[in-house]
């Protein structure tokens, strides 16, 4: 009996919620990286997760200019007056894009979307037609510079669904590597462009000419599960993976000490 | 020195009129809302307004009936919730249309860097293979001079009729200075044809003298400097009060309805009379739990031979 509790008592521990996992997949993913740009959330955990782990090195640069934050609670926004607190440096507007993000600092930029296409073009612009939107969204804010600035770029989208894993996206904002090059090949570019998608059903990677293919699923999902989310004739890396579990510890550090009252870990 | 104080309502009155193009600026932090709703209190149409980040205030602009262009980059109430008055305006079968001229944030801000240098336009790296070049032709491709293998997207100077902004202190002549998240402060204000600044005090002119490197905005770009203790709430002034979060959250449930936030602007902007009015609404300890705990910086050591 009590051995039977116990045991349940260890399950409860390892299990997991959504954003849980896609918090310490993105973490496994960052090692070796060293400056990650980001927004608020998910990626936010991701980074605090890797700097109490595998990466103690890596930093989070924040588009309001804050750089080496030490923030003395999760902060709600990227501008967040947390952030300021004992920060390492905060730099003016030009400095951060023109010389950080424009200068090729940036190992790793972290974007979301409404809808992503299948090279990794992004729309936060509008749902239907620009002039006569059925939706409007946010837009591009810093999002085009961290798409054609950053060496890699990873995405999370916490819905992985037909209307979001588009074959056309109904505007884009932030393309790909690939459609900045064929659009305007004498422009400059940096780096490899979206090289990963994380899901709540799996990881999509792209491939050498940057489609993006099915690399691992979670736990409990099967490949024609996203097969079927996925609103392109999705391409699978020659071997699939089941995403490995977060580990205790990883789970541990979340809940505990990155995030215990569950500001992000929803 | 010139004495650059005036009230709100005469920066306001003076200095923005009918059809101004006004740049109300702050990323997050110190964002002008006083002079927001002065604005709206003044009843000032058919403004063109410039905002990287059009979020609650610009809202309340819109709503109002005050402006009928806007110049952006991103258009969100951070990620809790939408802005409904500028998503009426703007989305399929609006009754009340506005334009809209859209960007990313270092396209506008370099619209801003190019306005504020007196140079016509500044190269970027965007754009290439982006939709916004299709609805913006502002945004132009064009040859590198130096290498005809070498393309480049420009946009053009901007140079906004006024610009309006906060920060924690100046002293009378207008020398004005910040800390914490800056935005893009210092550089519209320099691009714009005349500058209003907000700020939490008024301070000596021997206390920005004793650290000029935090002057952001020196006194001769500044035409008004206003005092205006907590002029920023909801949003929030690094060391004089946090962030209203829960002012944000329930900003959605207000600009969703129409009526609800015609209500919300009489009341809070109209019926308050002046920014006095508003703080007196809110009441006494209204930002006691928004009061951060100091940390002071280290000073510096300035000092010179004599």
């Amino acid at each position: 009996m009590i051995t039977k509790q116990a045991e349940r008592m260890e399950e409860a521990r390892n299990s997991y919620t959504a954003s849980e996992l896609l918090a310490a997949v993105s973490c496994r993913l960052l090692q070796g990286k060293r400056r990650v740009f980001a927004g608020i959330g998910l990626p936010t955990l991701a980074v605090a997760l890797a700097q109490k782990s595998s990466s103690p090195d890596i930093e989070q640069i924040y588009e309001s200019g804050v750089c080496g934050a030490h923030p003395p609670r999760l902060p709600e926004t990227i501008a967040d007056a947390s952030l300021a607190t004992g920060a390492e440096a905060i730099l003016t507007m030009p400095v951060l894009f023109g010389y950080v993000l424009q200068g090729g600092w940036i190992d790793v930029g972290f974007l979301g979307a409404a809808q992503i296409d299948r090279y990794g073009s992004l729309n936060t612009t509008v749902i239907g037609p620009w002039h006569a939107p059925k939706v409007r969204l946010p837009g591009s804010g810093g999002a085009v510079e961290v798409m054609a600035n950053s060496h890699e770029v990873f995405v999370v989208l916490r819905r992985h669904n037909p209307e979001s894993f588009v074959d056309k996206l109904d505007f884009c904002t932030s393309p790909s590597l690939a459609a900045a090059r064929k659009a305007a090949p004498k422009v400059p570019t940096r780096g490899l462009g979206v090289t990963t998608v994380i899901t709540d059903l799996g990881v999509l990677k792209a491939d050498e000419t940057g489609e993006l293919c099915l690399a691992s699923v979670h736990e409990g999902v099967t490949v024609e599960q996203v097969r079927a989310a996925t609103g392109w004739p999705l391409r699978l890396m020659e071997s699939i993976t089941v995403t490995a579990a977060p580990t205790p510890e990883e789970l541990r550090l979340l809940r505990e000490e990155i995030d215990p009252s569950r500001v992000y870990l929803r | 020195m010139t004495n650059k104080q005036f009230s709100l309502q005469d920066a306001v009155s003076e200095l923005v009129s009918d059809g101004d193009v006004v740049a109300l600026e702050g990323f997050t932090h110190l964002i002008p809302f006083a002079a927001g709703h002065e604005i709206i209190r003044q009843g000032i149409r058919d403004l063109t307004l410039v905002r990287m980040t059009p979020d609650i205030v610009a809202d309340q602009l819109v709503g109002a009936g005050c402006v009928s262009k806007l110049i952006f980059a991103f258009t969100g109430n951070s990620s809790v919730g939408s802005l409904y008055a500028i998503r009426r305006a703007v989305e399929n079968g609006s009754v009340s249309p506005i334009e809209i001229e859209e960007y990313s944030h270092y396209g506008l801000l370099a619209r801003y860097q190019a306005g504020a240098s007196g140079v016509p336009f500044m190269p970027i790296r965007s754009y290439a293979g982006s939709d916004l070049p299709g609805v913006n032709p502002n945004l132009k491709r064009v040859t590198s001079p130096f290498d005809s293998e070498v393309e480049t997207y420009v946009v053009p100077a901007l140079n906004p009729d006024v610009a309006i902004v906060h920060a924690q202190r100046a002293d009378a002549s207008g020398n004005v200075q910040s800390w914490g998240i800056l935005g893009p402060q210092q550089e519209v204000a320099f691009a714009s044809r005349k500058t209003i600044v907000l700020v939490e005090e008024i301070v000596d002119d021997g206390v920005i003298r004793s650290d000029p490197n935090r002057t952001i905005i020196p006194g001769f770009a500044v035409d008004a400097v206003v005092e205006c203790g907590y002029g920023a709430h909801p949003s929030f002034a690094q060391g004089y009060y946090d962030r209203d979060n829960d002012f944000y959250r329930a900003w959605s449930d207000i600009s969703k309805d129409p009526q609800k936030l015609e209500q919300w602007i009489q009341e809070w902007i109209h019926d308050v009379g002046n920014h006095a009015g508003y703080l007196n609404k809110l009441g006494n300890n209204y930002f006691e739990r928004l009061t951060p705990v100091a940390l002071l910086s280290t000073p510096v050591n300035y000092g010179s031979v004599l």
